[in-house]
């Protein structure tokens, strides 16, 4: 296993660079996106919330492989060049985003209106409530489980080898096609994995039970 | 319900599996020959993604080709005429891991004899002699593997040798690899690269498909085709080897190379042989 | 829409089903065995035994970790080094079955801890023994709250048993892809008959879950 990992270093670390960048790009895109559809579902307007949910039911219930797949096959048929990066990326945004929304709409819906008016109350200006009250309030409920999204997020990643992506997974079946080593190098992917998972999920962990029980 | 009592019966075999490994059998170093005269046949793994070579037939679920008539023929051939193929599917990306685990006697699919897989599994003689060549959309500017310059994507497939050949062949290019040929053709078609790169009979196959999609610029290596087997079969590759010859000298595999390859246009049967 | 109505042939379509069959039949089996291990480990995680607890919780958290492609892969292509061969579909679901346990493990022990512990002990004070208040009082209350997350979690196993297309299980995603990689036409057709099934599949599941927690709420 070691001299998997001596041997072909560069290339798993050129993996490792992929799957962290896409995992990143699609975290910062599936916030966005998710955030919006999260507003979308807790909308007045009736046709609004409709749309919001249809989107999150339908993306929940298909999976990321042929999210990406399309993304990967049909696009640049019909409308753009993507390549196999972009296209893993944009499935794993598309992908996560229908699980933000449900994260970030059950996380409005739990926050208490009260907090605000009582800030307000007490005498504090709109910003003051929202910076000193709410906010730290919000990101001790979003914190937890967007890291866990993350974490997904790097797992999920591994379906870039199925578009050319380059990251970990794609890296790995390259290497154990070259050395027919198949046990050892997954064996060394997988630490290479868990290097970036283990510590993070720790961490939300640990975070988790310091923000419930304070 | 007969699976669910098999995968029970499974995860409580991998503990035990587990702990007895020390002292099972090994089936990848087993004498596959003896043991495939035992039960009748021999287990195959052949492509299913690869026209006239191996391919799954939607309408009947089976895998027809080249490749697939061969793996029967050679199987009558050596266990008698009441044996049958079991054939398996592998790709490209698979054949190897699946037959040093032992999950097969030996496979026919589309595989080019070279010294690194010697190192790790034995061959037969070579069976069919192909050469790599490219496949790009008609009209495209790509004539020759000497166009793949710098910015410009070649797609191969995971574990064909063909994405070493192209890279050594044209340093400068991309090289993108898919999981299978479907994938492969797929992605070509969506012009997610610029020319498809492997040996000509499987590219032949894709143009068959596709008339829109044509062989370019000749063959730039050899690719024998070998039959592989687990390091130390030799009771099996020397009946592989007898079988293969009487096939020729009875007229059988001409036959068959004439009726996968025999009106396909720019390809000379003569060659192959 | 030609290519809708030559993609939808019978052929073509029969050959999906077969497909989905195959999904069907590794994700019935997998949410089975992971199920019944997935609470025995949770189980096992939340009584705290010394030493056995944390070893299960770090293989927990080691299984959690990793993709499941890569658990699929080690399953069907490295396992055979150390002798355990498995063809395809058991090697399929024994891969899902070990990362799904995993996953519904931390669900059922975070799932008994939201229960009170004045319950166990109040069960407890009443005679019962641990395993009898645990199977009679803790479990019934925990697995109620659990199912939202359990059902998630097997729409999930559900959809990811399309990664096994990796290892060549003839499931459905699989063999969308035979189809429309022999006429690219049939692209987007198949990619809309994929997400059609897929969205029968799991939403059947949801239906499911949501009839059983019905019934739990009102015995």
């Amino acid at each position: 296993m070691f001299s998997i990992i001596t041997d072909h270093w560069a290339t798993l670390c050129a993996g490792l660079g992929y799957t962290l960048m896409a995992s990143l790009i699609a975290l910062v895109g599936s916030l966005v996106i998710g955030t919006a559809f999260a507003l979308m579902e807790i909308s007045h307007r009736k046709w609004v919330r409709l749309i919001g949910r249809a989107y999150v039911e339908l993306i929940r219930n298909i999976p990321l492989l042929v999210i990406t797949m399309a993304f990967f096959v049909i696009v640049p048929m019909f409308i753009v060049k993507v390549d196999g990066f972009t296209a893993g990326t944009i499935g794993l945004t598309i992908y996560t985003s229908a699980f933000i929304a449900e994260t970030v709409r059950a996380g409005i819906e739990s926050v208490a209106v009260g907090q605000m008016e009582g800030a307000r109350s007490v005498g504090m200006s709109y910003t003051q409530a929202m910076v000193h009250i709410v906010f730290p309030q919000a990101i001790k409920i979003v914190i937890p489980p967007l890291g866990n999204q993350f974490i997904n997020l790097v797992k999920n990643s591994s379906v870039l080898a199925f578009v050319a992506g380059f990251d970990l997974m794609y890296q790995a079946k390259i290497i154990a096609n070259l050395t027919f080593d198949t046990f050892d190098t997954y064996l060394a992917v997988g630490v290479f994995y868990l290097v970036l998972t283990m510590p993070l999920s720790y961490l939300m962990r640990y975070l988790e039970k310091k923000w419930v029980t304070a | 319900m007969k699976l669910f009592k098999q995968t029970l019966a499974m995860v409580v075999a991998l503990g035990l599996a587990a702990v007895l490994t020390a002292c099972g059998q090994d089936a990848a170093s087993r004498d596959a020959l003896a043991h495939a005269k035992e039960v009748n046949t021999i287990v195959w793994g052949v492509k299913a993604d690869t026209r006239l070579f191996g391919l799954m037939n939607v309408k009947t679920g089976k895998i027809q080709g080249f490749d697939v008539d061969m793996a029967r023929a050679l199987t009558k051939q050596i266990l008698g005429p009441s044996a049958e193929a079991t054939l398996v599917q592998v790709t490209s990306d698979t054949r190897v891991p699946m037959l040093k685990g032992g999950n097969l006697d030996t496979v026919i699919a589309t595989m080019t004899v070279t010294p690194e897989r010697q190192k790790v599994l034995d061959f037969s003689d070579p069976y069919f002699n192909a050469g790599q060549s490219l496949l790009v959309k008609k009209g495209s500017p790509i004539k020759t593997v000497a166009d793949l310059k710098a910015g410009t994507k070649v797609i191969g497939v995971q574990g064909s040798n063909s994405v070493d050949n192209v890279q050594k062949a044209a340093p400068k290019t991309t090289v993108l690899q898919l999981s299978d040929y479907a994938q492969a053709f797929t992605a070509l078609k969506s012009g997610q690269g610029d020319a498809l790169t492997t040996d000509n009979g499987i590219l032949y196959g894709m143009s068959k498909q596709d008339p829109n999609y044509v062989v370019v610029g000749g063959t730039f290596t050899k690719e024998p085709y070998g039959i592989a087997m687990n390091k130390g079969q030799t009771a099996l590759r020397l009946a592989i080897n007898q079988a293969l010859k009487e096939l020729k000298a009875s007229g059988a595999y001409t036959r068959l190379v004439n009726k996968w390859f025999g009106d396909i246009p720019g390809f000379d049967a003569k060659e192959v042989e | 829409m030609q290519n809708f109505i030559d993609a939808y042939s019978q052929v073509n379509l029969a050959f999906l089903l077969r497909g989905l069959w195959v999904t069907v039949e590794v994700s019935v089996t997998s949410i089975f065995f992971s199920f019944l291990i997935g609470t025995l480990l949770g189980i096992a995680r939340y009584v705290k035994v010394r030493f056995f607890s944390s070893l299960v919780g770090f293989l927990i958290d080691l299984l959690r970790n990793l993709p499941l492609l890569l658990i699929l892969f080690f399953t069907y292509f490295a396992l055979p080094k150390i002798g355990i061969r498995l063809g395809v579909i058991p090697a399929s679901i024994v891969a899902m079955t070990v990362f799904e346990s995993a996953m519904l493990a931390e669900i059922v022990r975070s799932g008994i801890n939201a229960v009170p512990i004045g319950q166990m002990e109040a069960a407890r004070s009443n005679g019962l023994s641990y395993a009898q208040a645990m199977i009679q009082i803790i479990l019934p209350q925990a697995f109620k709250k659990m199912i939202p997350p359990i059902v998630s979690q097997f729409i999930s196993l559900v959809k990811d048993t399309s990664l096994a297309t990796i290892i060549l299980l003839p499931e459905l995603t699989y063999h969308a892809q035979i189809v429309y990689g022999q006429n690219a036409n049939y692209a987007i057709p198949m990619f809309v008959a994929l997400a059609v099934l897929y969205f029968i599949a799991n939403y059947t599941l949801s239906i499911g879950a949501r009839l059983i927690n019905r019934r739990l709420n009102h015995a």
